[in-house]
């Protein structure tokens, strides 16, 4: 580098406009690809953008507080796009009420085995206590989660990492499952995604589908208000 | 579009102050969502404008995760040491929970599933 551009670089590096600007580069990039293989969930435009985004920081010796201070301004819009979850809801409700009975068992079904096979698998290979319990919450949307795992004795950073991969595991693989099992109705298969992996599973359920997304919105909503009701008297019986 | 933007960071805003006053331990957002939908049925659905504000932001859901996942480089040496744990209980109770949610729906549902593309 001439020191003309190291210049610009050591600028640049402290200023919120990179991260701002890598990020939506590399999430146009990656949505782009998705689009272009037919929107397969294998190439889950997260996944993409966030193996990218790891791969700049690390070969520029970027650290993550740097480029957070710019990525937080999309992080931000999480809040508010949480609450235009109510919309999609809100044109799904007659097919929701209409439901009612699947999606109260569906619910306390899913929320039980989320949490159990979770810390049971983790237990039979070998994670550490800590590890166990960062993992209960995995399939809640991130803030709810890192709440719970604090509570539990679980490590919260670690839970936000967990939640994210644990999305992204259920938007690439949902697919695969529902079609093994020939169950095609676009409401049950959305909400079970909600249901499994949150806000990254009701994105990609989006996608792909309004009715989807609506129900997979909804699953993430209940999952997370009981699972945080739920898992924090469930915890001490599972230590 | 900035009035359907305000309004959906007042009922974030609603949703946050009453979470915290009352110490639940629901997520401020998650209470806006509900408090929204609540509105929504009272005064009988959207306006055009929340409408499609609320549709463009929804469109792009997945890249406002991209800056939380890339946290992901932070804990690469906390991951390293219990990789293999980790990732079969992921990966196995990802699966088992999609099939159990799926399975027991499937089973309590009253009527025929409505055709349609499905993710």
């Amino acid at each position: 580098m001439t020191p003309r551009i190291a210049e610009i670089w050591v600028y640049l590096a402290a200023s919120p406009l990179l991260g701002l600007t890598v990020t939506l580069l590399a999430y146009q990039g990656a949505f782009w690809i998705y689009r272009r293989s037919g929107s397969n969930p294998l190439a889950n435009p997260v996944l993409i953008a966030v193996s990218a985004l790891v791969l700049f920081l690390t070969l520029t010796g970027t650290s993550y507080q740097t480029y957070f201070a710019g990525a937080q301004f999309v992080h931000f819009l999480l809040g508010p796009a949480t609450v235009a979850l109510a919309i999609p809801l809100y044109t799904q409700f007659k097919r929701v009420k209409a439901m009612l009975l699947p999606v109260v068992a569906g619910l306390f079904a899913g929320s039980l085995s989320a949490v159990l096979s979770a810390v049971f698998i983790g237990r039979l290979f070998g994670a550490s206590l800590p590890t166990q319990l960062s993992l209960a919450p995995k399939s809640v949307t991130t803030p709810i989660a890192m709440g719970i795992a604090e509570r539990i004795g679980g490590i919260p950073s670690l839970t936000a990492v967990l939640v994210i991969v644990t999305g992204i595991l259920g938007a690439v693989g949902a697919r695969y499952v529902f079609d093994a099992m020939k169950l095609h109705d676009p409401a049950i298969r959305g909400f079970a995604i909600g249901i499994a992996s949150h806000g990254i599973g009701t994105a990609r359920a989006f996608q792909v589908n309004e009715q989807s997304g609506a129900f997979a919105a909804l699953a993430m909503g209940l999952n997370g208000a009981l699972t945080a009701i739920l898992l924090p008297p469930l915890a001490g019986w599972l230590n | 579009m900035l009035s359907a933007l305000t309004q959906l960071l007042i009922f974030q805003l609603l949703g946050e102050v009453i979470a915290r006053s009352l110490d639940l331990s629901l997520p401020g957002p998650v209470l806006g969502m509900l408090l929204l939908f609540l509105s929504l049925i009272l005064r009988g659905g959207p306006g055009h404008e929340l409408q499609t504000t609320s549709q463009n932001l929804l469109q792009h859901l997945s890249l406002l995760f991209v800056p939380a996942g890339t946290g992901i480089m932070v804990h690469l040496h906390r991951v390293a040491d219990e990789w293999l744990a980790l990732l079969l209980s992921l990966l196995l109770s990802t699966f088992a929970t999609l099939l159990v949610t799926a399975l027991v729906m499937k089973l309590c549902q009253p009527k025929a599933p409505q055709p349609g593309e499905a993710p």
